[in-house]
């Protein structure tokens, strides 16, 4: 445990001072040090799902608060969570399958008990129905009347169960930890090979002798560009600078190194060239959950300008960038102001900023955001590891590829109590919660929905 | 010595692997050994003062972690329980109450032997943003081609105000000169005497440096990256109290083991030290501007506890804000504060669980936790420490500083730049910059006597809270009386911006500086003549001015007393011995009195005036030519130089000394060459 503590508390304090640069680093990170975090805990015999669970959110909200600007670090948090949940929910339901028959034989005389098979048969099928659905509210949801039916369910009901189950335990608890580091392994894998899986869609966009505009540096943009490129596709790059980091030049350097023919613009020739443009292709340092984009600083001008010129914009993005929450969400930091000295020279700026004379207040400000917020409707074609896809399409996206439905997405708290009841496996008890929790959640809709009010207001 | 040089060179070697493999340790000092802030760090050290709502520590603790520190030994010497509780061992602390300066702090830590390689020597006050690792190249590189390079030294771009001779953050005027090629520290100045409008630097310094540029717009950052061979020098040097005053400048100066300072410019990144209330200011608002990121108050405290909105205003979480309430641009506003309704706040940071009543106006104000303020005050720039309460009405004018609980009584008016304490005011106070000049002129050490520790205890102990007139009815509190000497410089170092006529009057006496410095320019050309001579000694010309007044009055005396000649030559020469000048120059003084003697006695024509000064040339004519014994054809030729004599007065006196006796001879003699180099120009321009 002390370890990786310590390695939980090094990555905090290097997000905090902004060490790790890029959403994809800082994702593969979080899920190298979630998966080092759940092979370490401790996992009693009892709601082992409960204990991994609670580990992992108590290590993801002190990394989200960490740097709440990086929402990649949510996004695999939850992802993680979700993974939790999944194995966990497959294991409980073939411990039903198993049960089922123990549970018919003994309980013959308890006729509510005939319920129980049915639940777990419909469990069953809605975790086998398809890969793609998640079937963790679906499922509980169609529980949630028969389970709702039998609110008096008999003690020795519960104590079968218990029996059944604790013979399965040992196996179980390694079982599931076992499989959960498997799948967070798989994600890692994921967010490694996302580049390769989104360049690999390059050739359907990329058209001869195309034109392709995009702005400062992105890795998924330049292994795109490159994808292309060796398919023999033969097309020509304009990158503007992305002031004031001017990561293009980089970009720019890079491109000419694997021998793409590059042009150079300042980011207030954008406007200028975009006639000349086929399209604008673009990385993301966040997708949200309407298709709305968080990217570097100056991208929303570029999208204008390809909607004025009806270029199509085009946005890559790992599916760790894809995030749940809304961008009007309260708690959803979007942007984060930079250190001026990323514009000016401190030195040489020193005597407009002395305070010593004049009014107490300097006269001069310098403001340097990184992000720039764009419009769903600005946004022609997302390409993700998973294919391209419509911005309005990403939000029923997300809840089909990647984790659950939006109210829960955003609350840690009606997960860990759903999660409760699953692992306790008491259908019973937890459908009156679920129903509590089913109205939180709407709740949390409206308010959200409210909140977005007021922000555009 | 080529023994010594190898045994350097192989320690070199031995050393580069030594810092490879060592992880990097820092000092700080987490005393700032001054008097500064002397209110308030009476009850709190000054690394823990908050700076906008963090102790300044926490910035500095911050930043040599993210830096790439390792290893941090904190010295604690005021205070030091305070300052380890807060700490509460999550570095190492070295507690000493006895040390005094930060030579002494230092020689502890030697003792300690706790260093081992290259470190970096911080104050705990000090914010940075910057990188090490190009400094600690840099230091390692230049260490590889010169072993005697002991520490490099942080320095900025930043120019001081024009009028006011101070740098933004409030510190004096700083010269430097530095080789530009290997960017060596060769001259460092920070108490130049703006009265004399000049620097001195050793002409070896030219002699032995292709080129040096003198630099007054850079600032030093206290970040320094020494050597462990800095440690062993302060305990060799027992004397060596501080850092700058007798370390660098000691180093400098008097040229120990060959010792070498370099310095490393730092362009784009931040690195200040709070230093004075006005750095005070000045560095709390530029991390409101966010140049210190990622230091800033939203990131160090976690974003859920401060958020930053539009304008620059962090706010924290659970802040109660009327609705009538304005809060303007650049301010921060601390968690559980209340404020009140039709309240203006502006430029202003505002700590935790503060009460702001209605229609109080805040304006540049820094005002720590937990402070009461009733309705219908008025701060501006003002700093509020802790737990103090403002009643109804009362009135901080700019330049304020409120110690611990001071309550301030209904529609009382602090005065501007008052300090108000609960403690009395210690009555054996120095004012520091006072020590500090003095240390500076006499060249001996006194030693700071450390108020602090010793009487910190008594102070408190005998603070009575009774209610005291000084602050109005229901006030607490004692407004300290402002030292001798530093009552006309408050304005320099505190909170609130320079008024406007102060700078108007700045500007003004600056302007008859001038006109003085010009018109005394004319009157002393001849002087100047002689004193171009010498350059070695920038003191001379005031000790020559003097002397040259008391030359006058001798003279003068040994007309009206007729007294003898050989007398006055005794006296003269006596009078030459004490102040140390030169033969020549003595003369100098002398014809010039005679002269004036000459233009003051009465005379109604040129005539009369040629025959009083004949007249007094012919009675003294002894006095002087016992003082110039060797005057050559040098004086001659500078005076022609400057148009002082014609060409063809020279050449008349020559002419007319051609059928004179030897006695007279004597300087045409010595001017041959000269006179002659004038006839042959002569000659030249004729054909």
């Amino acid at each position: 445990m002390p370890d990786t503590q310590a390695l939980v508390n090094d990555f905090i304090s290097k997000l905090k001072k902004r060490k790790i640069e890029g959403s994809q680093a800082t994702a593969k990170q979080t899920a190298e040090l979630l998966r080092s975090v759940i092979s370490q805990t401790r996992v009693p015999y009892t709601n082992q799902a409960a204990a991994l669970i609670q580990s992992v959110k108590a290590v993801g909200e002190r990394l989200i608060a960490a740097n709440p600007v990086e929402l990649a670090v949510g996004n695999v948090v939850r992802r993680v969570l979700h993974i939790i949940r999944e194995e966990d929910l497959s294991l409980t339901t073939a411990a039903m399958a198993g049960l089922n028959l123990s549970a018919v034989s003994d309980d013959e005389d308890d006729a509510d008990r005939d319920n129980q098979p049915v639940l777990s048969a419909a469990a069953i099928a809605a975790a086998s129905r398809s890969t793609l659905r998640p079937p963790s509210l679906q499922t509980l949801l169609e529980d949630v009347p028969d389970s709702a039916a039998i609110p008096h369910t008999s003690s020795s009901g519960g104590d079968s169960e218990g029996k059944s189950k604790s013979a399965d335990k040992s196996s179980r608890s390694r079982k599931l930890k076992h499989d959960v580091i498997e799948a967070v392994n798989e994600l890692i894998q994921d967010i490694s090979t996302c580049h390769e899986q989104i360049a690999e869609q390059a050739v359907e966009h990329i058209h001869q002798n195309e034109v392709i505009l995009t702005l400062g540096s992105s890795r998924t943009v330049l292994e795109f560009l490159c994808a292309a490129k060796e398919k023999k596709r033969s097309f020509r790059v304009f990158v503007s600078e992305g002031a004031p980091r001017y990561q293009g030049h980089l970009l720019a350097k890079e491109l000419v190194m694997r021998g793409l023919q590059t042009t150079l613009i300042t980011d207030s020739a954008v406007f200028a060239m975009i006639s000349r443009v086929n399209m604008v292709i673009v990385g993301a340092h966040a997708v949200m959950a309407n298709g709305g984009v968080i990217a570097p600083v100056g991208l929303n001008m570029v999208a204008l300008a390809a909607q004025k010129h009806a270029v199509p914009f085009v946005v890559l993005a790992g599916s760790h960038k894809l995030c749940p929450l809304y961008p009007h969400h309260p708690e959803v930091l979007l942007n984060e102001l930079r250190s001026p000295s990323e514009l000016l020279d401190f030195g040489e700026f020193s005597d407009c900023l002395d305070f010593g004379s004049g009014i107490g207040a300097p006269l001069l400000h310098v403001v340097n955001p990184t992000f720039d917020y764009v419009q769903p409707k600005l946004v022609s074609l997302f390409i993700t590891d998973t294919g391209g896809h419509n911005p309005s399409y990403i939000g029923e996206m997300y809840r089909l590829f990647v984790v659950s439905a939006c109210g829960e997405g955003m609350n840690f708290k009606s997960e860990i109590m759903r999660t409760n009841c699953i692992a306790e496996g008491n259908f019973v008890k937890s459908s009156i919660r679920m129903r509590g929790i089913n109205f939180f959640g709407k709740l949390e809709d409206r308010k959200s929905q409210f909140f977005c009010g007021c922000g555009e207001m | 010595m080529g023994a010594q040089k190898k045994g350097a060179t192989a320690r070199v070697a031995e050393d580069s692997e030594v810092v490879a493999r060592h992880s990097l340790q820092a000092i700080l000092l987490a005393d700032s050994f001054t008097t500064k802030f002397h209110s308030i760090i009476l009850e709190r050290p000054r690394v823990l003062l908050p700076l906008v709502n963090i102790p300044m520590i926490d910035y500095t603790l911050a930043w040599l972690e993210s830096a790439g520190v390792e290893e941090v030994f904190v010295f604690c010497c005021a205070h030091s329980k305070q300052v380890i509780d807060y700490l509460k061992f999550s570095v190492t602390t070295i507690e000493a109450n006895d040390s005094i300066s930060a030579g002494d702090a230092l020689r502890l830590i030697y003792e300690r032997q706790v260093i081992d390689g290259d470190f970096v020597l911080i104050s705990g006050d000090t914010v940075s943003n910057m990188s090490l690792t190009q400094a600690l190249e840099e230091h390692k590189e230049i260490r590889k081609r010169d072993a005697n390079a002991i520490m490099t030294m942080v320095v900025q771009h930043s120019k001081p105000s024009p009028i006011t001779q101070q740098s933004r953050l409030g510190t004096d005027e700083l010269f430097m000169a530095i080789n530009p090629d290997t960017k060596q520290l060769l001259y460092y100045e920070d108490k130049a005497e703006y009265s004399k409008g000049f620097i001195s630097l050793d002409k070896t310094l030219i002699a032995d440096n292709p080129s040096i540029v003198l630099h007054n717009d850079k600032q030093d950052c206290y970040i320094d990256i020494c050597s462990e061979q800095v440690l062993s020098l302060f305990t060799d040097n027992f004397d060596y109290q501080h850092l700058r005053r007798h370390f660098v400048k000691g180093l400098l100066l008097d040229d120990i083991m060959g010792y070498k300072i370099f310095t490393h410019e730092i362009h784009s990144s931040y690195a200040a030290r709070i230093d004075n209330f006005r750095s005070y200011d000045t560095i709390s608002k530029d991390i409101i501007q966010r140049w210190t990121y990622p230091f800033v108050p939203d990131i160090l405290c976690g974003s859920s506890a401060i958020k930053l909105e539009r304008q620059g205003i962090y706010r924290a979480s659970e802040v109660t804000l009327s609705r009538s309430a304005q809060v303007g641009s650049f301010t921060v506003i601390g968690q559980g504060t209340k404020i009140g309704n039709n309240t203006k706040i502006s430029h202003s940071v505002i700590g935790e669980g503060c009460s702001i009543g209605s229609n109080v106006t805040i304006e540049g104000s820094y005002i720590w936790n937990d402070v009461t303020i009733e309705d219908g005050c008025r701060l501006s720039h003002a700093i509020v420490c802790d737990g103090v309460t403002m009643k109804l009405g009362a009135v901080l004018e700019p330049g304020v500083v409120l110690s611990f609980k001071v309550v301030v009584g209904e529609q009382f008016v602090v005065p501007a730049y008052s300090m108000v304490s609960l403690i009395q005011q210690p009555t054996q106070q120095d004012s520091d910059e006072e020590l500090e000049y003095a240390e500076n002129s006499s060249g001996t050490v006194e030693i700071p006597s450390d108020k602090l520790n010793g009487e910190i205890a008594s102070d408190l102990s005998e603070t009575q809270y009774g209610p005291t007139p000084e602050l109005g009815t229901g006030g607490v509190g004692y407004i300290w009386s402002i030292f001798e000497g530093a009552h006309d410089e408050e304005w320099r170092h505190s909170v609130a911006p320079i008024p406007t006529d102060k700078l108007a009057k700045i500007m003004l006496d600056k302007d008859e500086d001038e006109e003085l410095l010009t018109q005394d320019g004319n009157a002393l050309v001849e002087e100047l003549k002689s004193d171009s001579e010498d350059d070695d000694n920038e003191g001379s010309r005031d000790d020559y001015a003097s002397f040259e007044k008391e030359v006058q009055a001798t003279f003068l005396r040994a007309v009206h007393e007729n007294v003898k000649v050989d007398h006055a030559v005794l006296e003269m020469n006596g009078l030459r011995l004490s102040y140390n000048i030169a033969a020549v120059d003595c003369a100098g003084a002398i014809f010039y009195s005679m002269m004036k003697l000459a233009v003051e006695s009465l005379h109604s024509s040129a005539r009369e005036l040629h025959r009083n000064a004949v007249e007094v040339i012919t009675t003294w004519q002894k006095l002087l030519k016992s003082f110039v014994h060797d005057i050559d054809e040098e004086i001659l030729h500078l005076l022609y130089d400057k148009e002082i004599l014609q060409e063809d007065a020279i050449l008349r006196w020559a002419d007319e000394k051609e059928g004179a006796d030897e006695s007279d001879k004597m300087f045409l003699k010595r001017s041959e060459k000269f006179i002659q180099w004038l006839r042959e120009a002569e000659e030249e321009e004729e054909d």
